[in-house]
């Protein structure tokens, strides 16, 4: 890839100039001792803007009742908020209805609920999940617990060397033991996107369930849930300008409404006597207690925020700067970046060092402002598959600039300096 | 010092060129410790002169601060008795784990480590290698896992990083 500063410049209307957002952060005006701060962590976590700070603070300001009980205004603000929330949620992904919106803490807890509610109490010795060795522990442990617990089998696909979901190991995976394929959109380490509307597909034509993690492609693909045609889809708040705390489960109606509650209490009753109660039907079945009610109003504060600017166009400025990332990256000596770049690529971007340890790489990139994430990213047997022990990953989010881009490659450079 | 200053001059200079690596003859003492979400690996072979430690041999992979903190303490740690390096071990302890000042008498060269404390998620590199002396010292031979290590406070020790 040859590569100059100017080109990765040149601008196309459909996409987002981050000066128009960047006021929105408040985060992006921290500096780490002399240097402003370049937030390159936003596969870990986004940055919030004011717009999400101002309606949780307007939250608990004007409105900070009880949903689905009280007989008073407050109460009815605060449900009307919370459910306002979760219908703007379940459009932004196009799911046909907002009931089918389940509020979770955050991408883990959907997938356990799923792995909890239906496949702890259907699989058998003799069924199958199919999985495959890019996922995030996240969409790993819980298929491990189900598989120790019930007898039934976990199947990884195999990744190819520059990172691709190996189609050929996954088609031989896939038969009519199957009853679940549990598996990510986008790699959070590889930022590789998976085929997921063909593997849905496949996986309905042998009679499986589909599960897909979109804990990174919610906010870096965009994604209807519809045209996928899956069965639930886990992802989180946090990850896409939201709060911490707070994540989403969606699932067809019809297959959440057989589920049994995952936890029980208040909240997600119909009727209660004392020796035997009825269930709420979805989404309150799965909402025991009372829910992260701010956090779902910001959550939904941050989806509306997206709406407002345009996800085609923060998407067509990620891929832009992805780009630039990737070029600047490869011009570095020594970095190897782990899944190869395709055009298209969303701003993800794990890398050795051939000189230093991805934590004294991460160590001295903060030196210089830069933050970076260094370890395993929650995908350790994925990092054994690619044959290497840790990575160090740069991700970027609407608000980064080029500028950034050439701050983590100039401390790239310090490191070279001193590691090399 | 700030950390940069401090990673050249001494960890970068025992991360490129560790001390004590010639593997021992017959050694009295052998022990090994990790960090599996790093990717650390330690492994520390003592040779005892009654009460002396009058070789030591050190092998590792992993960060700068995981093994340069361990050769410091090859050198720290030869030709003392064991009463002394146990004392040695301590007094990092105390620095790195506890944040407690460095005690310079003590450590000499290894109170560079002590900004090491700030470092959360460092904290058991720098105690990789001393996490070996005292499985060493203690005779114990199963590999020491310093992310179950509870003697550390479980926010210093939390893999998956």
């Amino acid at each position: 890839m040859a590569s100059n500063t100017a080109s990765a410049k040149e601008s196309d209307c459909s996409c987002l100039d981050p000066a128009e957002v960047r006021g929105d952060f408040p985060a992006l005006s921290r500096r780490v001792g002399d240097y402003p701060l370049a937030y390159l962590d936003n596969t870990a976590a986004t940055l919030k803007p004011r717009q999400v700070i101002e309606a949780l603070s307007r939250f608990y300001a004007e409105r900070p009742a009880n949903v689905h009980r009280g007989i008073h205004l407050l109460s009815e603000e605060a449900t009307d908020a919370y459910e306002c929330a979760r219908a703007v949620i379940a459009s932004f992904i196009n799911a046909p209805r907002p009931e089918e919106l389940v509020f979770t803490r955050n991408t883990t807890e959907g997938i356990n609920m799923i792995a909890s509610c239906w496949a702890m109490r259907q699989l058998k010795p003799g069924d199958e999940i199919l999985c495959t060795v890019m996922e995030h522990h996240a969409n790993l442990i819980p298929w491990q617990m189900v598989a120790e617990q019930t007898g039934c089998t976990l199947n990884f696909a195999r990744v190819l060397p520059s990172g691709q979901l190996n189609l050929d190991d996954w088609h031989a995976k896939l038969s009519p033991r199957t009853k679940l394929i549990a598996v990510t959109q986008l790699s959070n380490v590889l930022g590789v996107i998976n085929p997921v509307k063909e593997l849905c597909k496949a996986a309905h034509d042998v009679g499986a369930l589909t599960l897909v993690d979109g804990a990174q492609s919610v906010p870096h693909m965009g994604v209807d849930v519809q045209d996928i045609g899956c069965d639930f889809m886990c992802f989180s708040g946090y990850k896409i300008l939201g709060p911490f705390g707070i994540g989403a489960l969606w699932g067809r109606y019809a297959l959440l409404d057989q589920l049994p509650p995952y936890q029980t209490g208040g909240s997600m009753i119909h009727t209660v006597m004392l020796e035997k109660t009825t269930f709420a039907e979805p989404p309150q079945r799965f909402e025991a207690g009372t829910p992260a009610i701010g956090d779902a109003v910001g959550f939904g504060a941050a989806i509306e925020y997206i709406n407002r600017i345009g996800l085609k166009r923060i998407l067509a400025r990620e891929v832009e700067l992805s780009r630039y990332l990737h070029e600047r990256l490869a011009e570095v000596p020594g970095v190897r970046v782990v899944g190869d770049y395709y055009p298209g690529k969303p701003g993800i971007a794990s890398f050795a060092m051939d000189c230093a340890h991805p934590h004294d790489i991460a160590q001295f990139l903060n030196e210089e402002g830069v933050a970076v994430r260094a370890g395993h990213h929650c995908a350790e047997p994925l990092h054994t598959a690619m044959g290497v022990e840790s990575t160090t990953r740069a991700s970027i989010y609407l608000y980064n600039t080029e500028e950034e881009v050439d701050q983590l490659i100039a401390a790239l450079g310090t490191v070279r300096e001193i590691f090399g | 010092m700030d950390l940069k200053t401090l990673y050249r001059e001494i960890i970068l200079d025992h991360y490129k060129k560790p001390r004590n690596t010639t593997p021992l003859e017959a050694p009295d003492r052998e022990a090994r410790c990790k960090n599996p979400s790093c990717g650390d690996r330690v492994l520390l072979s003592l040779k005892l002169d009654g009460d002396v430690i009058s070789g030591v041999a050190l092998a590792g992979t992993g960060c700068a601060i995981s093994q340069a903190s361990a050769s410091m303490m090859t050198q720290a740690i030869k030709g003392k008795t064991v009463a002394q390096a146990e004392a040695i071990r301590q007094a990092v302890r105390a620095m790195i784990v506890e944040g407690q000042p460095a005690d310079q008498q003590a450590l000499g060269e290894l109170a560079v480590l002590e900004g090491v404390a700030k470092l959360h998620a460092r904290v058991k590199c720098a105690m990789c290698g001393f996490s070996a002396l005292e499985a060493a010292l203690e005779q114990r031979t199963d590999e020491v896992d310093m992310e179950l290590d509870e003697s550390l406070p479980s926010s210093q020790r939390t893999g998956n990083i």
